[in-house]
C-alpha cells in the first residue's frame, strides 16, 4: 500500500451563499489515478477548484503531503506540485501555443516534463507552436491544456472534463496518451461525465451526487447498477 | 509651408502625449484599471524632479535616475496596499479610489509647493533647434518624440518577447488560470503599476521642462492621455503613439487657425474619431 499524498476530509465549499460540496472525503495515493464522476452540477468542478486553490477552504480540510493547504493561494499550491487542467481548457488567447506551454513551466519545478517531451507526446503542437493557442481545434487545445499542466512537473495532475465538447475519435486519442502521462508515478484525479472512460483509466472511483460522495470503490469491480444509483440517486 | 511646419511641430508634441498615455494604456490593458490619478501622478513626478534638481543641483535629466525608480516603487506599493483591494468585476471601485488619489495628490502638492507655477530648468537644450531645409524643429521636442518611440518600442518588446510580458498577457487573459501557473495576480498587478508610473516619471520630467506646471495641471494631462489611448484603439501600444500624434497635430493646426482653438481642436478631432470609429483606429481589445 503506497502512502496517501492527498487527503480531503469534511470539505464544504461553494460560491458565496451557494454551497456546492457537503462534507466530501477523498484521498489519493502516490502514483494512483482516481476518477471522480457525477452528473452536471454534482460539484466535480468545485472539488477541483478547491484542491487547486481557486476556492479557499479551511486550512486542514485539504491536506497535501502532510500539510494543510486549504487556505493557500492557487499559485502557492501550484508551487507545491498540484496542476489543474481546467474545464473548458481555458488557454491564454494572447499567447501562442508554445508560450502557453512555457508559462505552464513558469514555476521551474524539476522533473521529467519539458517542451521537448510535450512535443513528442503531441507532435501536432510542435507544428503549430507559433499560432495563437485559441486558433487550434478543440482537441488540439485540450492537448495544449494538458501539456501546460504537465510543464509544471506536478506530483498530482487534476483533469477536469478533458473530453467535454470533443469528438469521440479525439477523446480516444487523448485518452490513449494518458498512460504515457501517468505511467511514471504521477498521481491524477480524472473528472469525467463519461463513466466508461473514467473507469477504464482509474484504479478507484468516487461518485458525486448533489455535492456529496454517493459511492466509492475500486474501478474494476464496481457494478453498473451501483453507479447509476449513485449517479442519479434513483 | 506654415501648415507643414505646424504639422511637424504637432507630431513632435504628439510624442509627449503618447508618453502621457503609455502608462494609462498599459495598466488598462493588463488589469482593466482606469487610473483617474494618472495626470496628477505625472505632475507629482515633475515636482519630485524639481525637488531633486533643487536639492542636489543636478540637471532634470539626471534627476530621472532618482524619479523613475521612486515612481516605480510608489506604483508597486500603491497597487499592493490599496488598489488591489478595489479590483474585481466592477470597474467602479478602482475609478473612485483613483479619483480620491487625484484629489489627495493635488492638495498635498498645493500644501507642499504652493499653487505657484513651477518649471524644470534644463538649460540650453530648451531653446536649441535644428534646421532641416526651411523647417526648424526644437531639439527638446525632437528628443521627447524619440523618447516616446523608444519607450513604446521597449514596452512592445517587453510585452511580446519577455517572461514579464508573457505574465502580463496571461494575467490579462485569465486571472484565475494565470494564478494556477504560479503567477500571483497581486504581484503581477503591482509590477504593472510600477512600470506604468516609471513611464509616468519620464513623462512628468519632459512636461516640466517643456512647460510650466502647477498642482492642478494633472487633469488636462489625464484627458490628453485618455484621448490618445482611445484614438489609437484600446490595447494597441503603437496605436497609442498614433493617437498622441493625431491629437498633437490637431491641436497645433487648431492653434494655427486661431490660438484659442488649440485644445478645442484636439477634442473635436477626438469626438469625430469616436463617432466614426467607436473602438478607436487600431483596436486590439474587445
Amino acid at each position: 500500500m503506497s502512502e496517501t499524498i492527498l487527503s480531503i476530509s469534511g470539505l464544504d465549499a461553494g460560491y458565496g451563499d451557494f454551497q456546492a460540496l457537503y462534507r466530501v472525503d477523498l484521498s489519493v495515493n502516490a502514483g494512483e489515478v482516481v476518477a471522480v464522476i457525477g452528473a452536471n452540477g454534482a460539484g466535480k468542478t468545485t472539488l477541483m477548484r478547491s484542491v487547486s486553490g481557486l476556492i479557499k477552504t479551511a486550512p486542514e480540510t485539504v491536506v497535501w503531503q502532510n500539510q494543510g493547504i486549504g487556505a493557500l493561494r492557487a499559485d502557492q499550491i501550484a508551487a507545491k506540485g498540484i496542476a489543474l487542467v481546467p474545464e473548458g481548457r481555458q488557454l491564454f488567447k494572447s499567447l501562442s501555443v508554445e508560450e502557453n506551454l512555457i508559462i505552464g513551466g513558469q514555476l521551474g519545478r524539476k522533473g521529467p516534463w519539458n517542451l521537448r517531451r510535450i512535443y513528442d507526446l503531441f507532435p501536432i503542437l510542435e507544428e503549430r507552436r507559433d499560432v495563437p493557442a485559441t486558433s487550434l481545434s478543440g482537441g488540439q487545445q485540450q492537448m495544449v491544456a494538458i501539456g501546460r499542466a504537465l510543464m509544471s512537473n506536478p506530483d498530482l495532475l487534476l483533469m477536469d472534463e478533458i473530453s467535454l465538447g470533443l469528438a469521440p475519435v479525439i477523446i480516444k486519442s487523448i485518452y490513449d496518451a494518458l498512460p504515457g502521462i501517468v505511467g511514471e508515478g504521477l498521481a491524477a484525479i480524472v473528472v469525467e461525465q463519461d463513466i466508461a472512460k473514467a473507469l477504464s483509466v482509474s484504479s478507484r472511483v468516487y461518485c458525486l451526487q448533489e455535492g456529496r460522495v454517493s459511492l466509492t470503490g475500486a474501478s474494476h469491480d464496481i457494478s453498473r447498477e451501483a453507479i447509476s444509483r449513485a449517479y442519479f440517486g434513483v | 509651408m506654415d501648415w507643414i511646419n505646424a504639422t511637424i511641430q504637432g507630431t513632435l508634441l504628439g510624442g509627449l502625449y503618447a508618453l502621457f498615455a503609455a502608462g494609462l494604456s498599459l495598466i488598462f490593458g493588463i488589469m482593466r484599471l482606469v487610473n483617474i490619478a494618472h495626470g496628477d501622478l505625472i505632475v507629482l513626478s515633475a515636482y519630485l524632479a524639481l525637488t531633486v534638481t533643487m536639492a542636489i543641483g543636478v540637471h532634470p535629466f539626471l534627476a530621472l535616475v532618482f524619479v523613475v525608480p521612486a515612481m516605480a516603487v510608489l506604483g508597486y506599493a500603491l497597487q499592493r496596499t490599496v488598489l488591489n483591494r478595489t479590483m474585481g468585476d466592477d470597474l467602479l471601485p478602482p475609478l473612485l479610489v483613483t479619483f480620491g488619489f487625484s484629489v489627495i495628490i493635488q492638495n498635498a502638492l498645493q500644501i507642499g509647493y504652493t499653487a505657484d507655477p513651477q518649471k524644470l530648468k534644463a538649460g540650453a537644450i530648451e531653446t536649441a533647434s535644428l534646421s532641416i531645409g526651411p523647417i526648424t524643429v526644437g531639439v527638446l521636442p525632437l528628443l521627447v518624440f524619440i523618447a516616446a518611440i523608444v519607450v513604446i518600442g521597449a514596452l512592445q518588446w517587453m510585452f511580446y518577447k519577455t517572461a514579464l510580458g508573457r505574465a502580463f498577457r496571461a494575467t490579462s487573459d485569465l486571472q484565475d488560470i494565470a494564478q494556477l501557473m504560479g503567477l500571483n495576480r497581486a504581484h503581477v498587478f503591482g509590477l504593472a503599476m510600477g512600470l506604468s508610473l516609471a513611464v509616468t516619471a519620464l513623462a512628468g520630467v519632459f512636461l516640466g521642462i517643456r512647460t510650466s506646471f502647477d498642482p492642478a495641471a494633472g487633469g488636462s494631462r489625464l484627458i490628453f492621455g485618455f484621448e490618445a489611448v482611445i484614438i489609437g484603439g484600446l490595447g494597441n501600444i503603437w496605436g497609442t503613439l498614433a493617437g498622441g500624434v493625431i491629437l498633437g497635430v490637431a491641436q497645433t493646426l487648431g492653434a494655427k487657425l486661431n490660438p484659442g482653438f488649440q485644445v478645442l481642436a484636439g477634442h473635436i478631432v477626438f469626438l469625430l474619431i469616436l463617432a466614426v470609429r467607436p473602438r478607436g483606429l487600431f483596436p486590439r481589445m474587445d
